[in-house]
């Protein structure tokens, strides 16, 4: 009565279109928003850089493969490890032994994320988690600053072998957050602008930091209201200081400018998993880790306080997005569309 | 981005409307046999009228309605009844039917009638006309069209909403009834809105459909109280309480109805069944069916007899391409899969799609990585990435309190989700379970 048809056709529940992108993607995307950071970051600190970014993202994928187990081997394939090792390489000082850099990327994918059942269960950012194990346990490696050496700079303490003290870098430089705290001295804004400045490897050019934001948010990676409410809360308590007590606070634009509050609020406070699912959560969170970090910076007894701002919103993240949940549709009573109707309760 | 009334959040998936959106309905020729299920909306199956070996004409009643919530069946075709036993369904089950032999030799002349005056008619006889022409909601719930004419004492309708969206990828059958039936359409409307009293009825249509808009415009012709509102392109603009909040932005209060808030939406096929049968005395026997998707040799939109074959009307469209491994009941965002060619087209069929191994293949599934895309999704602003974790937990119970009843099944969020988890049958499911539990417990 009719041609062949299918021999057996599948049933599956609707919907039948699939999505249009997927979650290697944004991982991908979110490894194509770092690349001009990652060129600035050599291009200020050299050789040092390049190795601390490349061993560092080797480690966390290597961690991910050998400890994941056969899920882990699959894991690799969504780009999550090789995203939290090229950020963690980001965040370190220019000449940091590479070892500590490889240490600090397996303790960033074992503790920050595999320890709690893998992407998307983790509570903490696990490249934050990887660079708090290793302020605590080299604080001297991790504070030592030095100045930006051009392309082809090599750090003596790149090559330190492990657990041997490393021989003091000649040039060392307190960076522009340094400066402002202990000496009060403010850094040009185009040098910080421009990244000319001692920081970590990936934070010190805005320029490059905010041209991967453009991407990030055109590619719709991230929430955008969780890199615009941690810099919007910032810049504007930031600011409120320097007009009450100009010689003591810096403004809004050094705030913004200097340290690693730009690459933490485009690259780390905007982490879907560890940050509120809903809009009203993602305003609250990224206000928390603005405010803290200038509560760190002015108030603290460190320099810089991106780190520690961004794991205390982590941790109380969940909490905001059990309170905020979206209202559902048609929750609030509705305005008495005509007269005569909605006679209900 | 369009500027143009919408609802919030929803998703944008391509519209694939090309194949046929262009393409006049054409009439599906009358096949040997046809199935009639007793079922076809929702609500009680309707109950034969006719024995075995009885000649019917078209138009005929050959089943009646078995309650309230319930629609009759008309004969689609002259010619015998060749059976009443049960009958593969499109839902999958095996339902009690009717099945009819077509007479060859009948002209297959549908009769028309002496108009009816539907201003006559009080609420209760003009609820009664459109069960006996056997109306059911034509987008795909089946839902009797009568049961919503129905006022409650001290209720009024105050707006009259057209639906003319037709949101779903694929299907046209709706835009070409707009295009090419616009003046029963605006007809329709308005020996509703007339019975209704309404005082002001919208027919809403999606931007992307500007023939339709400016073919019901020419038919509103300058009408008082009419008005075409064009809306944004956006899945799922044509859910009932998207329309409401699209044209009026007006929230239907979670829980329930359009009346609560004095509208009322039908769909723009129900609006011409409305005319056909008050006019014209013809009952609901035949309706568009869009056939398209990259499984089909000959994209069409065809006016097919209700009870039809699936599988005659794949093969009048050329048949399926070798490749093809799914074929789809309805739109791809909410339409049923088809087990089986052999069960027949209902009232509710808007369209036939056939796909193949590559649109059907599942997605990679990965973890949840929260990034919200769910949540921005969801017309009725729920949090399907948590629904969609408790139902995987079995934690049901939990999911009441994310409002999980509150979900329209859209789909959208398994759309929207790059891990590609399934959302909404994670939901569906534990919706399923929680109703079950819900009438053990009432039963208890």
């Amino acid at each position: 009565m009719s041609e062949p048809h299918p021999p057996r056709l599948l049933v599956q529940p609707a919907p039948f279109l699939r999505p249009t992108v997927s979650t290697p993607g944004i991982m991908g995307d979110v490894l194509i928003a770092l690349a001009p950071t990652v060129v600035a970051a050599v291009w200020f600190f050299g050789i040092s850089a390049l190795l601390l970014i490349a061993v560092s993202a080797a480690a966390a994928v290597a961690t991910e493969w050998g400890l994941g187990g056969e899920r882990g081997r699959a894991a690799v394939r969504d780009l999550s490890a090789l995203t939290t090792g090229v950020l963690l390489g980001l965040v370190l000082p220019p000449s940091l032994p590479l070892w500590m850099a490889a240490l600090g990327s397996a303790v960033a994918i074992a503790l920050g994320k595999l320890a709690w059942g893998g992407l998307g269960h983790n509570l903490f950012n696990p490249a934050l988690v990887g660079r708090a194990f290793l302020q605590a346990a080299f604080p001297v490696a991790i504070t030592t600053w030095v100045a930006p050496g051009g392309p082809l700079a090599l750090y003596r303490g790149t090559l330190a072998w492990p657990f041997l003290s490393a021989p003091p870098d000649a040039v060392s430089a307190a960076t522009p957050l340094g400066q402002m705290k202990f000496l009060g001295a403010a850094t040009p804004a185009g040098a910080l602008f421009w990244g000319d400045v001692g920081g970590s490897v990936g934070e010190t050019s805005a320029a490059a930091i905010l041209l991967g934001a453009a991407w990030l948010l055109a590619r719709r990676a991230c929430d955008w209201r969780l890199p615009v409410a941690t810099l919007g809360s910032a810049a504007l308590f930031a600011e409120i200081c320097h007009r009450v007590s100009p010689e003591k606070y810096p403004g809004a634009l050094f705030t913004l400018l200097s340290g690693g509050l730009l690459f933490g609020a485009v690259f780390m406070a905007s982490d879907p998993v560890t940050s509120p699912l809903a809009p009203r959560g993602a305003w609250l969170f990224g206000a928390g880790v603005g405010s803290l970090v200038v509560l760190i910076r002015f108030w603290g007894g460190l320099p810089e306080g991106v780190m520690y701002a961004i794991l205390l919103m982590n941790a109380v993240s969940p909490l905001i997005d059990r309170a905020l949940q979206p209202r559902v549709f048609g929750a609030r009573p509705a305005p008495s569309a005509a007269p005569g109707a909605g006679t209900g309760p | 981005m369009s500027f143009a009334r919408t609802f919030r959040h929803g998703v944008h998936p391509h519209a694939h409307k090309e194949a046929t959106e262009a393409l006049p309905v054409e009439r599906m020729p009358f096949v040997e046999r046809l199935v009639l299920p007793l079922s076809q909306h929702a609500g009680a199956p309707a109950r034969p009228v006719v024995a075995v070996g009885e000649r019917v004409e078209r138009g005929q009643l050959i089943a009646e309605a078995a309650a309230f919530v319930s629609a009759p069946l008309h004969a689609p075709v002259a010619g015998r009844v060749a059976a009443i036993a049960p009958r593969p369904h499109p839902s999958g089950r095996l339902v009690p039917a009717i099945e009819l032999e077509t007479d060859p030799l009948s002209s297959q002349r549908l009769p028309a009638g002496p108009p009816l005056d539907a201003g006559a008619l009080d609420n209760e006889s003009f609820v009664a006309e459109l069960q006996n022409a056997g109306l059911v909601g034509m987008g795909g719930a089946g839902f009797p069209t009568h049961v919503k004419y129905r006022l409650p004492e001290g209720r009024r309708v105050e707006r009259l909403l057209v639906n003319g969206c037709e949101c779903e990828p694929f299907l046209t059958s709706d835009h070409r009834l707009m295009v090419e039936r616009a003046g029963d359409v605006v007809r329709g409307a308005e020996i509703a809105a007339a019975q209704l009293g309404v005082a002001e009825t919208v027919f809403g249509v999606e931007l992307n459909k500007a023939d339709a808009i400016a073919a019901l415009e020419r038919a509103v012709d300058g009408r008082a109280a009419m008005r075409v509102v064009p809306l944004a392109v956006k899945y799922p603009q044509g859910a009932e309480k998207m329309l409401i909040r699209a044209v009026y932005g007006v929230e239907v209060p979670s829980g329930r109805l359009p009346l609560d808030v004095g509208m009322l939406v039908n769909n723009v096929a129900t609006m011409t069944a409305v005319a056909d049968w008050f006019d014209r005395r013809r009952p609901l026997v035949e309706r568009v069916v869009t056939v398209s998707g990259p499984g089909v040799r000959r994209p069409a939109n065809l006016l097919v007899p209700v009870g039809t074959p699936v599988r005659a009307v794949l093969d009048h469209c050329g048949g399926l391409a070798p490749e093809t491994r799914e074929v789809v009941m309805g739109g791809p965002m909410m339409g049923s899969p088809l087990a089986s060619l052999d069960v027949p087209v209902v009232k509710g069929t808007s369209g036939l799609l056939a796909f193949t191994a590559e649109e059907a293949r599942l997605p990679t599934e990965y973890a949840c990585i929260k990034c919200g895309r769910c949540v921005e999704a969801c017309p009725q602003f729920l949090n399907p990435s948590r629904l969609g974790r408790l139902s995987r937990a079995g934690r049901f119970e939990e999911m009441m309190g994310y409002h999980a009843m509150d979900c329209v099944e859209c789909g959208s969020c398994s759309f929207a989700c790059p891990s590609g988890i399934p959302i909404v049958q994670l939901i569906r499911v534990a919706k399923g379970a929680l109703r079950e539990r819900a009438v053990a417990e009432a039963a208890r």
